[in-house]
């Protein structure tokens, strides 16, 4: 502790204080804002149809409708298919908690379970596009350079080149891919949510489909080669970094080269020059 | 030194060339040349210095680039794009990244280079406008660094289109839009620069003469004659104690600069090589072979062009038809107006400032920023213009990070492209002319020392300092802009100044009055240490005459 | 110049300004060639224990770049490279021991300035650039006496010749470029559509009909026969957006006489605009279901998909054209006819 204090009039103090004081904000922020995953409710509730109206009816009729026909807050669901079902509420978008420009990914209340069964339900009512099988998302030989050159043309322009997510109008959003399960994925493509085309089996055959699903896939597990990321978005984090990064961190080597050089304590010499002094 | 005591290189070769060459005496003189020091001097050296690692990481690269457009179909490392038709100058640019040890780090450290070249250029032009370095006699090193900027614009967008791939080739798209708008002549540009309709298959190939050939060999050119001119007519250096503008201070170019400047070149490039090690720049294979059919939401272009992309993206719909023929002023504006702004005033500016102050004398000595308040503040306002063009380029990243929804940020863009240059030419010139008063003020009543004292009628007052020689040396360089005679001034004939009258009289007058406002410096009352809290708040007024208009 | 008194204050560190260092050398050359002696750099380091202190620490970071130039060496002879992890690998490597080489270079090289050579300050005298008043003389008379006697001054003919015949040299290299490209004629007014041309899917290149489509489902297309033609798909690339019935409102509309878009286009409330932005040229491709909006990520124009593309934010001047569509004897969507009007960025000749 001495050792600090007295230390403390050096000029390197106050960068070491300042850089402490970064690193402590920054810890505290991570611990904060720690990121939470989706939990899964481990109630075992009855199977069928039958578990599903009831579970519709306590979460979801509010807004659709008692028979889920839909309302003036929510669209009706007759024909909507277990697809959607299983998409919205397995990324947590639905139930939604409050209205906005776009229903946001956060936490699932629902097991697995209760969500298939809600999807049973739905289906029940109008039919509609199935949940995916593990097979038809299967992307074993997928063509990833087909994949590559048909995400491109479809979905990079929302999406991002990576998967990175981008902006749309009014306070919409196409999402980061990086955390989508395969059937999600494939869900999306086929119900088409909230802003997002349909991508039908008609334009985007089922093959088509998992060629995509494993060009993200690979794509978001790919290291980068190169070192960090960088968000995957492109030039403006580079230009940043260059200029906050690079042109920053030359402007301070540039005041070390050129700083006056501070006399050195002399064992014989006991006048001391050089201390910081403030005008 | 006895000449026994050179040693032998020295004096061997140093013979052996003086013997061809005549060089002892031009040499010695070089040797000695005196090199003043500020960090604010560097910035020029890394642009230099970036340059020249451009060239070394280029010329490897240039070893295993292929410019062709010619197709191939991918077969190789980075198996995801196995199968793709892709143009060879992609597939050589994977082959480099993938297939080539170094060859990534070579290409990242280029790429970064570039964008430091570029970055380095700014804030190096920021430093010497700032200080009115570019004053007489440094008019023409000025216009030489101007279009060194103007070309490496074109040198950096030739580079990072010439991969082929999907981001740069939007690019080039808008770029032959842009190109094929103008009006008369553009579509005969667009076919002749593209070699017929985009994309063809000539345009990598001129792009890479260009940028492996003509620009760099015009900018090795112009830097050479910049640094030239620079050893010639000495560096400027900062005001201070014995500083005057027949001197210079500082220290040797041998061995002082010369191993400063070895140093520095090592941490350049030791900076560029971090970010090339641990920051990914430029992943080509994550934006695919460039296709005409596709786009990426977060398409922009490097840095340096961001102001081009912004004024883009602010433009609102504007075209006219008339007699078969169409203007597309929403394509034609962005395009010119902008950099025609910024690059018209980089030229001109020396040449205004010479006519609005009628100075014509040399300038050896740096300007604070403070004491030039009407430069300082027409450059803060260009930067303010330059940089919310430059922020729209980003403005679907801005929405998407900031969750500001899209033509919100728009909207901000197209109202602050007018009000921020206003603003801050406003707010800054009041700053400066508050520095000046702040300088005044502790030339004159020196620096408050901490030492609390109390009165004998028992108030307690700190004690004000007179500054040190070399502080008061630095507060005091202001040099007064002359007033020009008016419209009215006559000559003992009484005959006016014919350059006085007429509208550009008139301007030049006003323009004049603005330079000449200056803050006088309080008379020096040599520091009291008591009785400071006799001077009230209305003699402190009295003493500082109202410089404003 | 005399050393620099010190003050009552001791001074300031200031970080960028010019220091007074304690040697203030004038070396101001002597006649003769002579430099006296207290012009004359130093040759030791004022404080010599602290210089020897130094130059260890300099030496410690110049053999720590010799250890990391030999890593860099044999990280390149170890590590392969050839696929993703691999480069990873081995640009973390080569990178690191480069970074390590560059910066202990440089730290040693300014430690070693600033704490092993002798502090120093110096001063230089500045020459007026202005050239005497005599030498100007001379220069401008030895300016003309050459004009004079090279004779142009009075040699109106010769001179005048002599510009006449430079004048094609000057203009040669332009007309030289001609070759560069061929002249655009009108071949910016048409794509490749043309009358029972196929509409491909992008990529799996196969026909569509309209049941392949579903309400709210947007694609890309290409033309049959032009798929791998870069230069045609940068023109002729097409999105088709199938609406609810119901939802398509496209009037009908003429430029002059020209048709350039009605409802008769559409087949079974599918409709083809031209990816090409009207700006610069992007492919428009961001298609919101929720707005029927079509945006371009490039500078952000908007269209209207439901009212024929028609802009109602951003920077495009015109809408998107739209694509006359029909079905085949077989039942495949195919274009009825070219574009009635010239797709992509505005030109001069576009009327």
């Amino acid at each position: 502790m001495s050792w600090i204090i007295a230390r403390r009039r050096r000029p390197a103090a106050g960068y070491a204080a300042l850089l402490l004081g970064l690193v402590v904000v920054a810890a505290i922020y991570a611990v904060v804002t720690g990121t939470g995953g989706a939990q899964a409710s481990p109630d075992q509730a009855q199977q069928g149809i039958a578990a599903g109206k009831a579970l519709f009816t306590e979460a979801c009729s509010s807004c659709h409708g008692q028979d889920a026909q839909g309302t003036q807050t929510a669209p009706s669901l007759i024909g909507a298919g277990a697809a959607a079902v299983d998409f919205q509420m397995s990324t947590g978008r639905m139930p939604l908690k409050e209205p906005d420009a776009q229903a946001p990914e956060k936490p699932v209340p629902f097991s697995q379970q209760q969500i298939y069964d809600i999807a049973d339900y739905i289906a029940s009512l109008g039919g509609g596009p199935a949940i995916p099988t593990a097979q038809q998302v299967s992307t074993a030989g997928a063509n990833t350079a087909l994949g590559s050159q048909l995400f491109s043309a479809n979905c990079a322009q929302c999406h991002g080149f990576a998967g990175a997510g981008g902006a749309l109008t009014y306070g919409k959003y196409a999402p980061p891919l990086t955390n989508a399960t395969p059937t999600q994925i494939y869900e999306a493509m086929l119900t088409g949510p909230e802003a997002m085309p349909v991508f039908g089996d008609g334009t985007v055959p089922p093959q088509a489909k998992r060629d995509i699903i494993a060009f993200i896939v690979q794509t978001r597990n790919e290291p980068n080669p190169g070192g960090f990321s960088l968000g995957r978005t492109g030039t403006v984090t580079e230009g940043l970094l260059v200029w906050l990064g690079g042109l920053g961190f030359l402007v301070l080597i540039a005041m070390w080269l050129t700083a006056r050089r501070r006399q050195p304590h002399s064992t014989l010499d006991s006048s001391v020059t050089g201390t910081p002094n403030h005008e | 030194m006895s000449t026994s005591e050179v040693p032998k290189p020295v004096a061997g070769v140093g013979g052996w060339l003086d013997d061809r060459f005549h060089g002892a005496r031009g040499v010695r003189v070089l040797m000695k040349k005196v090199f003043p020091d500020h960090w604010s001097f560097m910035l020029g050296e890394i642009a230099l210095w970036s340059f020249v690692i451009l060239l070394l990481t280029g010329t490897f690269l240039a070893l295993f680039f292929v410019p062709s457009m010619s197709d191939t179909v991918y077969h190789g490392s980075y198996t995801k794009l196995n199968g793709i038709s892709m143009s060879e100058a992609y597939a050589s640019t994977l082959k480099i990244s993938f297939d080539v040890r170094g060859g990534l780090l070579i290409r990242q450290i280029h790429h970064w280079a570039a964008d430091l070249f570029m970055a380095a250029i700014m804030a190096h032009m920021l430093r010497v406008f700032l200080t009115g370095a570019y004053r007489k006699p440094r008019e023409v090193n000025w216009i030489i660094g101007v279009t060194i900027f103007m070309l490496g614009m074109l040198e950096g967008l030739f580079g990072y289109s010439l991969p082929d791939d999907q981001l740069s080739g939007a690019g080039l798209r808008i770029f032959e839009g842009v190109l094929q708008g103008i009006p008369i002549v553009g579509t005969y540009l667009a076919y002749f620069l593209f070699g017929g309709p985009f994309p063809g298959t000539a345009i990598v190939p001129r792009m890479y003469i260009l940028h492996v050939f003509l620009i760099p060999g015009l900018i090795l050119a112009l830097i050479t004659a910049h640094l030239f001119i620079m050893v010639h007519q000495k560096h400027t250096q900062m005001p201070g104690l014995g500083v005057t503008e027949r001197n210079v201070k500082g220290q040797p170019f041998f061995p002082y600069f010369i191993a400063k400047g070895q140093a520095w070149f090592f941490f350049i490039f030791a900076a560029l090589t971090l970010l090339s090690t641990f920051a990914q720049i430029n992943p080509i294979w994550l934006y695919g072979p460039y296709t005409p059919v596709a786009i990426s939401s977060a398409s922009q272009p490097d840095f340096y062009m961001g102001i081009l992309e912004g004024s883009l993206r602010m433009m609102p719909a504007w075209e006219n038809n008339f007699l078969g023929h169409t203007i597309s002023w929403s394509v034609l504006i962005p395009a010119l107006l902008p950099l025609g702004i910024v690059f018209t005033g980089l030229y001109a500016w020396p040449f205004f400032e010479q006519w609005a102050t009628g100075d014509k004398s040399f300038h050896n000595v740096n300007d604070r920023p403070r004491n030039a308040p009407i430069r300082t503040a027409t450059v803060m306002a260009a930067v303010a213009f330059y940089g919310v063009c430059w922020a729209e380029g980003a403005n679907d990243v801005i929405a998407d990070r900031f969750q500001i929804p899209l033509y919100t940020v728009t909207w901000i863009a197209r109202v602050l492209v007018f009000l921020g240059p206003a603003i801050a030419f406003w707010a800054t010139r009041r700053i400066c002319i508050g520095l000046q008063r702040k300088d005044a003020a502790e030339l004159a009543h020196g620096y408050e020392s901490g030492i609390i004292r109390q009165l004998p009628n028992g108030a307690f007052i700190e004690v004000h300092k007179p500054v040190s020689p070399e502080k008061a040396a630095v507060l005091g360089a202001k040099e007064p802009i002359e007033l020009l005679p008016g419209p009215q001034a006559a000559d003992v004939n009484g005959i006016p100044a014919p350059s006085g009258q007429g509208g550009m009289g008139w301007a030049r007058a006003r323009a004049n009055r603005a330079f000449a406002e200056t803050v006088p410096p309080e008379e020096n009352h040599n520091g009291h240490e008591n009785g400071h809290a006799a001077v009230t708040a209305s003699s402190r007024a009295e003493e500082l005459p109202d410089a404003e208009h | 110049m005399s050393d620099i008194e010190e003050g009552p204050i001791p001074p300031r560190r200031v970080i960028g300004t010019p220091a007074p260092a304690p040697n203030l050398l004038a070396t101001q050359d002597r006649p003769g060639g002579e430099v006296a002696e207290e012009d004359r750099l130093p040759s030791e380091p004022q404080y010599k224990a602290h210089a020897d202190n130094a130059e260890k620490i300099v030496a410690a970071c110049f053999v720590l770049a010799f250890l990391a130039g030999c890593g860099f060496i044999a990280a390149y002879v170890g590590l392969e490279v050839h696929s993703v992890d691999a480069v990873l690998r081995s640009n973390l490597a080569l990178g690191t021991s480069l970074s390590v080489v560059l910066l202990c270079l440089g730290l040693g090289s300014i430690i070693y300035v600033r704490h092993v050579m002798p502090d120093v300050e110096v001063e230089e005298e500045r020459h007026d650039m202005r050239s005497t008043p005599e030498a100007r003389q001379e220069f401008q008379e030895y300016a003309v006496e050459g004009g004079q006697a090279s004779q142009l001054g009075k040699r109106k003919l010769a001179r005048r010749t002599l510009m006449l015949a430079t004048a094609p040299l000057a203009a040669i290299p332009i007309v030289l470029l001609r070759d560069l490209g061929p002249l655009p004629g009108t071949s910016l007014r048409h794509t490749v559509w043309s009358p029972g041309r196929r509409l491909l899917l992008y990529g799996t290149n196969s026909p569509v009909t309209p049941a392949d489509f579903e309400p709210g489902s947007m694609i890309t297309i290409v033309p049959e026969g032009y798929t791998d033609d870069a230069d045609a798909l940068a023109k002729a690339t097409v999105i088709c957006i199938k609406f609810e019935p119901g939802q398509l409102q496209i009037p009908t509309r003429y430029i002059g006489s020209t048709l350039i878009g009605t409802r008769n286009w559409t087949v079974d409330n599918i409709v083809a605009y031209s990816k090409i932005c009207t700006h610069v040229g992007c492919p428009v491709a961001l298609y919101e279901q929720t707005t029927h909006h079509i945006l371009c990520p490039c500078h952000q124009s908007t269209f209207d998909a439901t009212t024929g593309a028609t802009v109602i934010f951003g920077p495009a001047p015109r809408p998107l054209p739209q694509l006359p569509m029909t079905l085949d004897a077989d039942g495949y969507l195919v274009a009825k006819s070219d574009f009635t009007q010239p797709v992509g960025p505005s030109f001069w000749e576009r009327g």
